[in-house]
């Protein structure tokens, strides 16, 4: 996973957003425009250029205690507004893995 | 099983009361993720894609009953009802929280296990040959020494800031079944011309970026030596090892850089000035371990006992027996292998039903013990040949009777993408389809000893490096692409696998990999030929044209 640090070099593509693992369970969350965590991507605040997506990373950054470890990921943007994820590793945190859970299978 | 002492217990207890407290003051704020993260590593928790995974020390592998239930308790209470046995001999939980993380610690404490070194630039969980002593022809039990180890490494402030982390891997046969020419450090028990008791020493090993296979620095060291001869191998490692890139950081690298002969030259002169310290192990120190291994009362018992003659007529049960079961020491009795690897089920998962009734059917059939190996196996080691059958049955009750051990479906794989944030593509599906498309046995069988690794990334948990097929997950263009290599294998005659050519996509490995198999079939010269063999007479050309002819 690429840092925050070396993230403030990198320019995005399109359409992104900040994400990290809850500090208290770990679970994936996702930056909201309203300055909190939420683990609904729909939720997540959606930033189009690289000044914007710094920042909203440095404002996550500071929020140490409610999350670990934030980044830029790509999202895509519907017609509709519906926000996906924008690649594998995205998706998977999002649905979880892509194989059954023993205790499940 | 050996018998921990107050020492270790006072030291366990101890540091689950200063983790209680770490993870208490990163939740209010007290610390930054910055300061807590060492702290949460040097305690076995990592940040994963999911959420935190939490990874147990099983050191040499071995486990008593009451630990194994320890560790269903874990999966139940704290996570989602399963475990996941590494190639490292530890088991890891993918979806534990922080904030419950001291308590399932302490709830392990109780039987004594902890996550001490389990991550972090320190020296990791000493490991072992799983059939450590049971397997018939053994110089002596290797655990014994790796015991001396773990109690001398655990904690020791010089081997806690190291440049990397340190892997440390013991053998006292002739077959290598704990991988040591892939580790750091390898060592093989051997007895000299006086029949003393001494080691092999290997260093330099190990995979990842830049595979390397150890090479020996001594061809024997006094056991009473060994600890100052490990001493001053991590001290010259201390000294020159790189802190400024993390990608030549390995003493592997070092190693390389030097030559074995000038690291060689600095390790003996560093051993000399403390060879005859206090690091020089007296005679009842080595004792007092020994003394607290216990062994079973074994009987004494047939070779061939009436149960397992009338179980013999039974083909499942003789398909099973043929690759799960392996002499033991002791006659009338055999050491049994816990396949992990069910068709279609992730490598080394076991769930906490699974877990506890495994410990059920160890206290039954097996004094109460049980061994994990880097295969992401399990073993049961004393088991009594009378009790095949009825044990056989029992497991086959549970999904672990699965007849694969050795065979193409007994595949090593690391979690990938679906759990690792340092993966860049999956391992665990394409491990699930390829047991799929070799499920029928009597193919497998057929086939015979070939061993499949896969790695989501080119930190190579997987062992991809040394898999006699050999796959690696890479990320291209956005897409998951595989490298396939054949030729690699992590025993005693260990080697790195060989590229055949350009990656493959997802939907292509299993294609790939039934084209290599059949073109072993089809190129070996009788059926004793195993793959490996084909492979060293032949190379990897004709393999390569094959799956490259058609694509």
């Amino acid at each position: 996973m690429t840092s925050p640090l070396e993230q403030k070099k990198i320019k995005i593509a399109g359409p992104s957003v900040v994400t990290a693992n809850r500090t208290w369970d770990g679970i994936v969350v996702y930056r909201t425009a309203a300055k909190s965590w939420s683990a609904d991507l729909s939720e997540a605040a959606i930033v189009r250029n690289s000044d914007e997506a710094k920042a909203l990373l440095a404002e996550s950054a500071a929020d140490d205690v409610g999350a670990v470890g934030p980044y830029i990921a790509p999202v895509q943007v519907g017609a509709d507004g519906k926000v996906e994820p924008g690649n594998l590793r995205e998706q998977i945190r999002r649905t979880g893995v892509t194989i059954g859970q023993p205790a499940q299978v | 099983m050996y018998a921990y002492d107050e020492i270790d217990r006072t030291l366990v207890n101890e540091r689950v009361s200063e983790f209680r407290d770490q993870v208490k003051r990163r939740l209010s704020g007290e610390l930054t993720e910055d300061e807590f993260k060492m702290l949460r590593l040097q305690n076995g928790v990592y940040l994963q894609l999911h959420a935190y995974m939490f990874r147990v020390a099983i050191p040499y592998g071995t486990l008593a009953t009451k630990q194994l239930r320890a560790l269903a308790h874990v999966a139940r209470k704290y996570d989602r009802g399963y475990g996941h046995f590494t190639t490292r001999q530890n088991i890891q939980f993918n979806w534990i929280k922080l904030a419950e993380l001291p308590d399932a610690l302490e709830d392990l404490s109780k039987v004594g296990i902890h996550a001490m070194q389990t991550s972090g630039n320190n020296m990791r969980n000493v490991t072992s040959d799983q059939w450590a002593g049971v397997a018939p022809g053994e110089i002596e039990d290797p655990r014994i020494w790796s015991e001396l180890i773990r109690q001398h490494t655990t904690l020791h402030p010089e081997f806690s800031f190291l440049p990397r982390k340190f892997k440390i891997a013991i053998t006292a046969s002739d077959h290598d079944r704990a991988a040591i020419k892939i580790h750091d450090i390898g060592l093989r028990l051997i007895k000299n011309e006086k029949g003393e008791t001494g080691f092999e020493v290997l260093v330099g090993g190990g995979l990842g970026r830049t595979p390397f296979i150890a090479k020996t620095i001594k061809h024997f060291v006094h056991g009473r030596d060994i600890l100052s001869y490990i001493e001053a191998i991590l001290r010259v490692y201390n000294q020159y090892g790189r802190r400024d890139n993390i990608y030549k950081a390995r003493i592997k690298i070092l190693v390389h850089e030097l030559g074995i002969e000038k690291f060689s030259r600095e390790v003996e002169e560093e051993w000399q000035h403390i060879r005859n310290s206090s690091l020089q192990i007296d005679d009842e120190v080595i004792e007092d371990i020994r003394s607290r291994f216990t062994y079973p009362a074994y009987e004494k018992l047939p070779h061939m006992p009436d149960e397992l003659r009338q179980a013999a007529a039974d083909p499942d049960f003789e398909a099973w027996r043929k690759n799960s079961v392996a002499p033991h020491k002791v006659q009338g009795y055999s050491i049994v292998t816990i396949s992990l690897k069910p068709i279609g089920k992730p490598p080394g998962d076991a769930t906490a039903e699974q877990m506890d009734a495994l410990a059920d059917l160890a206290d039954k059939y097996s004094f109460g013990e049980i061994r994990v190996g880097h295969e992401q196996n399990l073993a049961l080691p004393h088991v009594a040949k009378r009790d095949l059958p009825a044990l056989w049955k029992a497991l086959d009750k549970l999904d672990l009777a699965t007849p694969n051990v050795n065979l193409i479906t007994d595949i090593i794989a690391c979690p990938g993408l679906d759990y690792c944030s340092l993966a860049n593509a999956r391992s665990i599906p394409i491990a699930q389809e390829l047991t799929r498309r070799f499920a029928n046995h009597e193919l497998a069988n057929l086939i015979g000893r070939l061993h499949i690794n896969i790695s989501g990334c080119i930190n190579a948990c997987g062992h991809h490096h040394v898999g006699h097929i050999g796959i690696l997950g890479v990320e291209k263009n956005g897409e998951e692409v595989y490298q396939i290599t054949i030729g690699g294998r992590a025993d005693e005659s260990a080697a790195l696998g060989n590229l055949i050519g350009p990656g493959v996509k997802f939907d292509e490995v299993a294609d790939v990999v039934e084209d290599i198999v059949e073109a072993y079939l089809a190129l070996r010269e009788r059926p004793e030929e195993l793959f490996m063999d084909t492979v060293k007479r032949l190379g990897v050309e004709p393999f390569k044209e094959r799956v490259y002819a058609t694509r």
